[in-house]
């Protein structure tokens, strides 16, 4: 499970009604609650306006674990507050491999709950768009994208027996949150860029995971090698990228350019268009990135330092690829389980100039996972958030700059340890 | 005062006795006097024809000695009645009686709603325009509120906390629309504060008091009828201008019961406001 995936907390949704008010039965029950150790959010509350109207409350009570809210519903039991869910999911074999059947349960990347035989099943594998299924001889549920459903898994349908917790950030995510502001280029960078430098560290620190989701102009604008020290002082754990990011990395490894414009120059280079094509031939010629590294074919860069420092990595192949890398990988369903099943223990993700593979990764990250997107292109960062992961906190800048500064920021935060 | 002649349900004791045990109260091994009892229940059906009532009488039944306990039979709401669904089964066997003697006086007769337990007048009592219910110890808060939504009155449940006050008669006993007497220990703090913010005049009992059944007093008129042996209570009802009345009901005591529990008033007790402004129907 993620490091800061959301305490698995046990919680029942109860409901009182009648004259809750007069008879202080609400406040008793609130009372009861916090005494036996529980904790408790009304969700919705209806006062009565006189004396024959009924008023009732729905509360949600939360406790550390299910013995102890077992212990704190029996006792408000009593005074007459009582679950409101009281159906099981409902469950629909799938009839053929890669459909679900019809009217299933769409998820969210919120964290989601759905009840069979009288319990409340955590649902893991947490990620929008996909079914639930319950796995039959464990009774675990769990998340199941459409194209890896099979015939005869159970799958919920219906929204009954169902419920999702809506990510509510904990104090210690306040400072973080600040940020989560519709994206704009008017934002203080300085104060941004020191969060995200902070998270970082702690997330290190911490011993969670990051990942970076990142594009070609991180070479482009000569990035690169900012982008090599994060990963040698392992405040990467995993890059997502496409063939694009490695080939112009590679290039620029071997013969100082990227698409033909040599870095440290700015001029373009002669015959400089073909070099991304030869730096890719080499490597086909190694056998994949890795034996590259071994054979002394490459010495440096951001694919050098994944290698090197064994930093988990997933290139993912598109239509108007050259070559490409004998890493990537061209089958785009192979490539989403790869990376569906890499990003399970991922706890902060950096998301810096790419749009497609930001978005395939944000549908595929929970909702309590923190993401930085960075881009040039405001409209990188709305687009993430239009499609559903609105934990995105977005950055409008340069990507050389901000890397600059970022990097500059974690010294300090190390200088001062 | 009501128009007509304040109406009770009586059971007489012809097969009461301590045939098991549900309360703090009853011991097995220590039986009531047949003779005594049935002397303490006609003595205390006297006080209440003298005090002008009508009563009328459920036929005793072989094996349930509880019958005598009129009170829990049902809630009286007008013309309806809201059935018991004792808690013990030991009791269960008394609802169909019951019944039978409601409707044969007229009543429309319904189950309590949902599946919860609810034992009658002995756990709900008038006071004014509220209902109030005792719950926890024989009856659900729920089932309560399910009642309040069917009459259309206002609930205010009343958690019992002490098992020797194990139904709201026992401890709680209105006198007048804003009157009644009460054993603040049975109540916890919430229960309290309910009754002094709704219950504008409230006297308290002392406990050795309580434990002779004062709260569980019959009021027909301005007159109070209790067991014997509540002197204290006596001089303050007649401080406020009742007239109290005592009789003995010892062997009656032995199961958790007094002069409340012997008594069922199907036309609205004093202290309820429907009861006084009802057209003269019983």
């Amino acid at each position: 499970m993620a490091q800061n995936d959301p305490t698995p907390l046990a919680v029942e949704e109860v409901e009182v009604r009648g004259h809750i008010i007069d008879s202080l039965i609400l406040p008793k029950v609130l009372d009861c609650i916090t005494t036996a150790g529980g904790s408790f959010h009304i969700k919705n509350i209806s006062i009565g306006h006189d004396r024959a109207d009924p008023s009732f409350a729905v509360i949600e009570v939360r406790a550390a674990t299910n013995e102890s809210l077992q212990e704190v519903l029996a006792q408000i039991a009593d005074h007459g507050a009582v679950p409101t869910a009281s159906h099981d999911c409902q469950l629909v074999t799938a009839d053929i491999d890669g459909a679900f059947p019809e009217g299933f349960y769409s998820t969210t990347n919120q964290r989601t709950e759905v009840r069979n035989s009288g319990k409340w099943l955590p649902v893991a594998e947490q990620e929008m768009d996909c079914g639930v299924t319950i796995d039959p001889p464990t009774s675990a549920a769990r998340c199941v994208p459409m194209s890896e459903v099979r015939q005869g898994m159970p799958i919920v349908v219906g929204h009954l027996g169902t419920r999702v917790f809506p990510h509510e950030r904990t104090q210690q995510e306040q400072a973080f949150g600040f940020m989560s502001s519709a994206v704009s280029t008017e934002k203080p960078k300085g104060v941004v860029i020191r969060q995200i430098a902070k998270s970082l560290f702690e997330n290190r620190q911490g011993g969670g995971k990051t990942l970076l989701v990142g594009g070609p102009a991180i070479v482009h604008t000569g990035s690169g090698n900012l982008i090599c020290e994060l990963l040698r002082d392992r405040y990467i754990d995993k890059l997502f990228a496409g063939n694009a990011l490695a080939t112009h990395d590679i290039e620029q490894s071997i013969f100082g350019t990227s698409l033909g414009v040599n870095i440290d120059e700015g001029s373009l280079a002669d015959t400089g268009h073909e070099h991304h094509l030869r730096a890719i031939n080499r490597v086909r010629r190694a056998g994949s990135i890795a034996n590259a590294v071994e054979t002394g074919v490459l010495q440096s860069g951001i694919m050098y330092e994944c290698v090197k420092n064994q930093v988990e990595f997933h290139l993912s192949g598109s239509i108007r690829d050259d070559g490409p890398l004998p890493d990537v990988i061209t089958d785009a369903l192979e490539c989403q389980r790869l990376m569906r099943r890499s990003i399970r223990d991922v706890t902060f993700c950096l998301m810096i100039a790419t749009t497609l593979h930001s978005i395939a990764v944000g549908n595929l990250l929970p909702a309590w996972v923190n993401v930085v997107c960075v881009d040039i292109n405001p409209s990188t960062v709305i687009k993430l958030s239009d499609r559903g992961s609105f934990q995105t906190v977005g950055l409008v800048t340069d990507v050389e700059p901000f890397l600059r500064s970022l990097l500059a920021e974690i010294r300090r935060l190390e200088g001062e340890q | 005062m009501n128009s007509t002649s304040p109406h009770i349900l009586m059971c007489p004791p012809d097969h009461y006795g301590i045939e098991y045990e549900i309360n703090p109260w009853m011991s097995t091994a220590r039986q009531a006097d047949h003779a005594t009892a049935v002397e303490q229940w006609l003595l205390l059906r006297q006080v209440l024809v003298d005090c002008g009532a009508k009563i009328s009488e459920v036929p005793p039944v072989a094996g349930l000695p509880d019958l005598v306990f009129t009170a829990n039979a049902a809630i009286i709401y007008r013309q309806q009645a809201v059935l018991a669904r004792f808690k013990h089964e030991q009791r269960q066997g008394e609802e169909p009686y019951f019944r039978q003697a409601l409707e044969s006086q007229g009543f429309s007769v319904s189950e309590a709603p949902g599946d919860f337990s609810l034992e009658g007048a002995g756990d709900a009592l008038f006071c004014g325009e509220t209902l109030f219910a005792g719950y926890r110890l024989r009856s659900d808060a729920l089932g309560h509120q399910q009642i309040g939504a069917m009459l259309g009155v206002r609930v205010l449940p009343l958690e019992l906390v002490d098992p020797y006050y194990y139904h709201l008669d026992t401890c709680f006993c209105p006198l007048a629309p804003d009157a009644a007497i009460y054993f603040p220990p049975a109540f916890d703090d919430y229960g309290q504060r309910v009754l002094a913010e709704h219950v504008s005049k409230l006297i308290p009992v002392e406990e050795n008091e309580a434990r002779c059944f004062a709260c569980n007093a019959v009021v027909v008129g301005r007159t109070v009828v209790t067991n014997s042996g509540c002197p204290q209570l006596h001089q303050q009802l007649r401080q406020a201008g009742y007239s109290p009345q005592e009789t003995p009901l010892s062997e009656f005591v032995k199961a958790g019961g007094s002069a409340k529990c012997l008594t069922l008033r199907l036309d609205g007790e004093e202290a309820a406001a429907w009861a006084n402004t009802r057209t003269a129907s019983s």
